[in-house]
């Protein structure tokens, strides 16, 4: 499952990357279907189809997707509340997603959850949550059962920059780490929470060093390019599936719009400069670049490739729009499991 | 059958369910080496070993939420809080996660964990170590609340709790530890959801759970001198409350006390007097009074704890009221 050890996306290794061909036009469909996901939901979103807060993937879609598509289908995925572009990359429907976002009864969660709420608990997918940080004990939780189970799976957590400070990251990392769980932990550092920056909130801004308060590797990692979060992320599967305990991710990537739907992309705590200036490195284009370069994407394909994934979200709307909203009785299941289960 | 404490009867239900069920462990502070803070798990590190009797450093909030992850995905976890005073800072976990993620996921995701310790007050520890929190758990959807008064009790409740498919928050009364009391060994299972009457009677009905059982017992003896016949009904659930029980009382008795540990606003007992008003009005002849912990933080000073906590005496005079002997 290596990939490239070439960060460059402007070399010269055709023959080298060649046989990653299939797997760079998986990634750059899935990048791409994120990105038209998250600015249709935006749409959506505007114009009240969709209620409640609404975090956007934009900009992070290389971080999705260079981490999950290094994990196997039965391994375990828990993120927090911008988590829209994990669960297309791990593979639900963009028909369920937006369903959910709709709060119908098709949705992944039957319309209970809604947009920070997303599982598919056939997929590994073990949900959105809500509080900051309250997910990563979730994520050592699963690699513990792993490991107790004796599999050889892994569980992977996402959580934001802001989230590092919590004291669920600390608890969490130092048990993970002392047990050696089979953990990878990704701080997914899109340098705001909220709207305060790493350097407001943070001692140490250099997330990834507090990985040695815990016993494992931290790594930082450029999240624009999704090789290079691929590599990266390879590392940790092989330690964590070799019994050799966490990692811990410092992804560094940026968002594109605003902390949800609520605020601007950039004016009050962000400058229209800075945000430009990240789009010089978007992670879509770096990946075309990449792919334009081992001559494994021409102008033709990439058309045909945009256009489908455009359709693919258009008819998920659709879908949202025509599916039922739950029936009234479903306010009062799944409280409690069925007598007798 | 034989006479055992308290503590070692949540000790037989921890070791029969772990024996029975590969999917059970145990985790909190200081369960495996040092046999728990207050003895309930030991001898259990021994015959289980160290994967499935989990010593965890001082981080409610981490573990609470690793146990909840693990449950997640099916396996069983009892978390062991040291007190439920300390579970305050794993309160996210309980509330947040294990009581929602049903719900939230749909139906998809359940979280069968049993979080466990002592609760409410012990002798002198002061006003942070001396807490009922049952009104705040019972308070979440998602969530059952079990407190046992006696050994036997305490046993087939533990079990039925490790069985149950939902989060169960199972408090324990830490000055009931050394309490013994015949307990049927072996395979022996107490509903969640069912109250029991301690003691049957007539005249008036003294609701109580947990550590006021005993001096609600103590209070229906000396009653009975003065010729008052108190039906006794141990809620042992909080959540789900066994709203019959209490309602088949009050329409033989037609007079209620209701006695708990905790304090009186939004206590338990303020859900269990309006179950009453709404249901039985018609029934009672007399208001229901309610015995509660004083509207204060526990006091350090051994009579002024005295004075704040419910016992048999202010259970009598309440029950002396609603019959109109007073």
């Amino acid at each position: 499952m290596a990939v490239s050890t070439d960060n460059n996306p402007r070399s010269k290794r055709r023959g080298a990357e060649a046989p990653f061909a299939d797997q760079y036009r998986d990634w750059l469909r899935t990048m791409l279907l994120i990105r038209h996901f998250e600015e249709r939901a935006g749409e959506a979103y505007s114009i009240g189809q969709i209620g409640g807060f609404c975090h956007l993937y934009t900009g992070q879609e290389a971080v999705a997707v260079g981490t999950i598509s290094a994990l196997r289908s039965d391994d375990y995925i828990v993120s927090a509340y911008r988590e829209h572009g994990q669960a297309l990359a791990r593979g639900m429907t963009p028909n369920s997603i937006m369903a959910e976002l709709f709060g119908k009864a098709t949705g992944c969660s039957k319309g209970k959850g809604g947009s920070m709420h997303l599982f598919d608990f056939a997929k590994g997918f073990m949900g959105g949550h809500g509080i900051v940080g309250g997910q990563i004990p979730l994520g050592a939780g699963f690699a513990w059962a792993a490991k107790y189970r004796k599999t050889d799976q892994v569980s992977l957590t996402y959580f934001g920059e802001a989230a590092a400070n919590i004291g669920s990251f600390h608890e969490a990392l130092n048990m993970a780490g002392l047990w050696k769980l089979p953990a990878i932990f990704v701080i997914e550092n899109n340098g705001y929470g909220m709207g305060t920056a790493v350097k407001r909130a943070a001692a140490i801004t250099d997330l990834y060093l507090r990985a040695a308060s815990y016993g494992m590797p931290g790594v930082e990692v450029d999240g624009q390019d999704v090789v290079a979060v691929r590599q990266a992320m390879d590392a940790a599967v092989a330690r964590a599936r070799a019994g050799e305990g966490p990692t811990l991710l410092d992804i560094r990537c940026f968002r594109y719009v605003g902390h949800s739907m609520s605020d601007a992309a950039s004016g009050t705590y962000r400058s229209k400069e800075e945000l430009d200036a990240s789009r010089m490195r978007d992670p879509i284009a770096l990946l075309e670049a990449r792919m334009r370069d081992l001559d494994l994407l021409d102008d033709a394909t990439l058309a045909a490739m945009d256009a489908e994934v455009i359709a693919e979200v258009a008819a998920s709307v659709v879908f949202a729009e025509e599916s039922p909203d739950p029936d009234p009785s479903e306010l009062w299941t799944d409280v409690y499991a069925p007598e007798g289960q | 059958m034989a006479v055992i404490t308290y503590r070692d009867a949540l000790n037989q239900a921890l070791r029969e369910e772990m024996q029975r069920d590969g999917d059970v462990f145990l985790m909190g502070e200081e369960v495996a080496e040092y046999n728990g803070a207050y003895k309930v798990s030991k001898g259990l590190l021994e015959e289980f070993g160290p994967m499935r009797v989990v010593d965890t450093p001082i981080a409610e909030l981490g573990f609470a939420g690793i146990g909840v992850g693990a449950a997640m995905v099916g396996l069983k976890p009892v978390i062991e809080m040291m007190t439920w005073n300390f579970a305050l800072l794993a309160i996210d976990q309980i509330v947040n996660a294990a009581a929602k993620v049903r719900y939230m996921s749909g139906g998809q995701i359940g979280c069968p964990i049993v979080v466990r310790g002592p609760g409410g007050a012990a002798l002198q520890l002061g006003a942070q170590h001396s807490q009922a929190f049952e009104s705040w758990y019972a308070h979440i959807p998602g969530l059952k609340v079990v407190m046992p008064a006696t050994p036997a009790d305490a046993k087939g409740l533990l079990k039925s709790a490790i069985r149950d498919p939902n989060p169960v928050v199972f408090i324990e009364g830490e000055m009931l530890y050394n309490l013994k009391g015949e307990v049927p060994e072996g395979e022996y299972l107490i509903p969640l959801g069912k109250a029991d009457i301690k003691r049957a009677g007539n005249d008036v009905t003294i609701i109580c759970h947990s550590k006021t059982v005993a001096p609600a017992l103590n209070a229906a003896k000396s009653l009975a001198d003065e010729g008052i016949d108190a039906e006794v009904i141990d809620l042992r659930t909080i959540r789900p409350l066994d709203e019959a029980a209490i309602l088949a009382s009050v329409a033989k008795t037609h007079r209620c006390v209701v006695a708990e540990e905790g304090w009186a606003f939004a206590g338990v007992g303020a859900q269990v007097v309006d179950l009453i008003q709404r249901e039985a009005f018609n029934d009672l002849d007399a208001p229901v009074l309610r015995v509660t912990q004083a509207d204060v933080p526990m006091p350090y000073n051994k009579h002024l704890e005295k004075a704040a906590k419910a016992d048999a005496g202010k259970i009598s005079a309440a029950v002396r009221r609603v019959c109109y002997k007073d």
